[in-house]
């Protein structure tokens, strides 16, 4: 760590503010660096032992898991860069899903009004969260834990109220269903394989948040509020509104989830995207995003999602018993966390 | 510095370790199971993708049951589940990607798996359906289905209630989103001829299932039986009863251990046994019999495995099955 780090700063005027920061030391800074030795070392895993598993076809598949999960791992770390959990957000992608079904079915509506109604749903859950919280300043934490119990309940008394059953369905026969499948669930063919549309999606929806993170303003302030509100409003970032934006970006990425479920399966079940809210934390958690808020990446949070898809996939390519899954998952998220950990202590060695 | 150096190789060289003590692990479990089913050719390897959770215990007889066909017939069998059904057919995806010789498939919500069923259908993989879903299953261009009419099981367990003369029953539903359950509470207002109050409770959380069923007994004094559509859950309806005071009578879907003792000690009246051992057993046999002769079941109906009504004259000769992991 003393050639090349280091440099030489006396032959130029140097600013004796900076320190000079080698290549090596800022690439390990970056919050996604674990991520993806962790999605290498994955993939080159399993590609290894499963011919299936490296194929064109056996990608598509696995790509498939990733990036449903991978849209919401990136709301999810952009609220928790900004210091906040929303632990709805998985039965939230049930509501919506519910919502297009039964506005289009049990109303008789076009689907576009459908997506539309859900949209606002979502729109409004995710403000009543955000506002809530900023409101009272209790932990995002309690306060998303308690809509996430009453959406539960919505979703299953209200489909009942509307269908009589626990489950929407019927979506197919309904006006507008074809473009709907178009935008969210068509697929296309590329290098042989068919590639779900909600893959480009997820990497478009990725490089957007990227983008807002590190170029914008509101990546800033988002940056700021997570790091610390207090100072953040201090210095006059405003920390409330953020915190609210980034509660209805989640609400959005789950009405776009639920979209492509409900569009895709053509019926949705009362039960849907419960228990999943933790798993997007885990793919961000994985993905660089600390607890505390301040600090992580969308693009971590992507690959966290993709080593969640080549797992999930991967095991049945080799034939083990799934039953060990989530040992794997678990063990994984310890050793990616570890591993940041390391990794930060480092990158603020190098700082100092 | 060589202390932070050190650290930061190891959180790099930390996912790679994992990766290869989960070879370790894993492929002395794979070893094992090839072993037990090469016992014949193994030309043929099947697919079973069911809906169960892993780790209940219904579906682990069913797996017990494809597991067993695979080793008497010499064929690799593979037994995947997930509770998603939107994960169901990513696994059907896989399963046609590996170029399986058949799949098995359940069909909680078919219209979710629709096409992916199709799209084994369509690759010329031969599918047969198991447990719900029955009514679709030749659209879907599967060969067969076995399962069990759940209306028809239901049906069959209203009547043995009102038998016994019940006229208030609370029928407990443990999964939300499944058709099946709601067919069943149905079916067992038909057969009972009287109204059947349905209450919804979450397989993965007994204790709070208890609670519920104790409370809605407490509530309605008037409510005389208590139908589960799951053994845990009648195992925890028993104590319910107890708990509340009340003197209803518990009948269940499905056998465990525990059903059975209950059976033999009178506190549960009868289970509506749906010998889901043959829904993993027979698929395989038929797979096997279209693969090597094209040959078909019922063109195409649905084989019902049940229901077998299991109560005090018969609980004794089963227990000793149960207590193998077959029935």
């Amino acid at each position: 760590m003393d050639a090349g780090a280091a440099g030489e700063p006396s032959t130029r005027r140097a600013d004796e503010r900076l320190t000079a920061v080698g290549p090596l030391r800022r690439l390990l800074v970056k919050p996604e660096l674990g991520a993806l030795v962790g999605a290498v070392a994955v993939f080159t895993f399993f590609a290894l032992q499963s011919e299936v598993f490296r194929s064109a076809r056996g990608v598509a598949n696995w790509l498939d898991p990733a990036s449903t999960l991978g849209i919401m791992a990136v709301a999810v770390a952009l609220l928790m860069i900004g210091g906040h959990f929303d632990l709805s957000a998985g039965v939230m992608t049930g509501t919506t899903a519910l919502t297009v079904a039964i506005v289009a079915v049990e109303f008789e509506q076009n689907i576009w009004v459908a997506i539309g109604v859900s949209l606002v749903v979502a729109l409004l859950i995710g403000f009543f969260n955000g506002w809530l919280v900023t409101r009272t300043g209790l932990p995002s934490f309690i306060i998303t834990l308690g809509t996430f119990l009453m959406l539960q309940g919505l979703n299953l008394g209200l489909t009942k109220l509307f269908t009589g059953t626990v489950t929407a369905g019927g979506l197919r026969s309904v006006p507008g269903y074809a473009s709907a499948e178009w935008v969210f669930a068509s697929r296309m063919t590329i290098l042989g394989a068919e590639v779900r549309v909600a893959v480009l999606w997820w990497v478009a929806f990725t490089a957007l948040a990227t983008w807002v993170l590190l170029r914008t303003r509101f990546g800033n302030w988002v940056f700021a509020t997570g790091g610390d509100e207090v100072a953040a409003r201090n210095v006059g970032v405003p920390a409330r509104r953020t915190s609210i934006a980034l509660f209805m970006t989640t609400a959005t990425a789950a009405w776009f989830v639920g979209t492509t479920l409900a569009v895709r399966l053509t019926s949705v079940q009362a039960n849907t995207g419960t228990g999943q809210e933790l798993i997007y934390i885990v793919a961000a958690v994985i993905g660089g995003c600390l607890l505390t808020g301040g600090f992580g990446s969308a693009i971590g949070a992507s690959l966290g999602a993709l080593i969640f898809g080549m797992t999930q996939l991967g095991i049945p390519y080799l034939r083990w018993d799934a039953d060990w899954f989530y040992f794997f998952l678990g063990a994984m998220l310890l050793l990616a966390v570890l591993a940041n950990r390391l990794v930060r202590r480092y990158a603020e060695a190098a700082r100092r | 510095m060589p202390a932070p150096r050190r650290l930061l190789a190891f959180a790099l060289a930390a996912p790679l370790l994992l990766a290869s003590c989960t070879t370790d692990g894993n492929e002395s479990d794979g070893g094992g199971g090839q072993g037990s089913a090469g016992g014949g050719s193994g030309d043929l390897s099947f697919s079973v993708i069911t809906h169960g959770s892993a780790g209940d215990a219904f579906w682990d007889v069913v797996q017990n049951g494809a597991e067993a066909a695979g080793e008497d017939l010499g064929i690799d069998v593979d037994y995947q589940s997930d509770g998603d059904p939107q994960r169901q057919a990513q696994l059907i995806d896989a399963a046609v990607n590996q170029g399986v010789d058949g799949i098995v498939v359940s069909m909680a919500n078919p219209d979710a798996i629709q096409e992916s069923v199709e799209a084994a259908v369509a690759a010329g993989i031969p599918v047969v359906t198991i447990n719900s879903g029955g009514d679709r299953s030749a659209e879907f261009g599967a060969i067969g289905h076995v399962g069990q009419d759940e209306t028809i099981a239901g049906e069959g367990a209203g009547r043995e209630l009102a038998a016994d003369g019940a006229r208030n029953v609370l029928c407990v539903i443990h999964e939300a989103g499944n058709i099946g359950h709601e067919q069943r509470c149905a079916g067992a207002a038909t057969g009972l001829g009287a109204q059947v109050t349905p209450l919804q409770v979450d397989i993965n959380d007994l204790t709070g299932a208890q609670s519920t069923i104790t409370s809605q007994l407490q509530g309605d004094e008037g409510i005389d039986a208590v139908l589960t559509l799951n053994s845990a859950v009648a195992a925890v309806a028993v104590e319910s009863v107890a708990d509340a005071g009340s003197d209803a009578k518990v009948a269940t879907f499905d056998l465990n251990q525990d059903v059975i003792s209950g059976i033999q000690d009178g506190s549960i009246l009868f289970a509506v046994d749906q010998q889901q051992y043959e829904q993993g057993y027979l698929p395989i046999v038929m797979l096997q019999l279209y693969a090597e002769n094209l040959n078909t079941v019922g063109g195409g109906q649905p084989v019902l495995t049940g229901p077998g009504i299991v109560d005090a004259t018969n609980v004794d000769e089963i227990a000793d099955l149960a207590s193998a992991g077959t029935r």
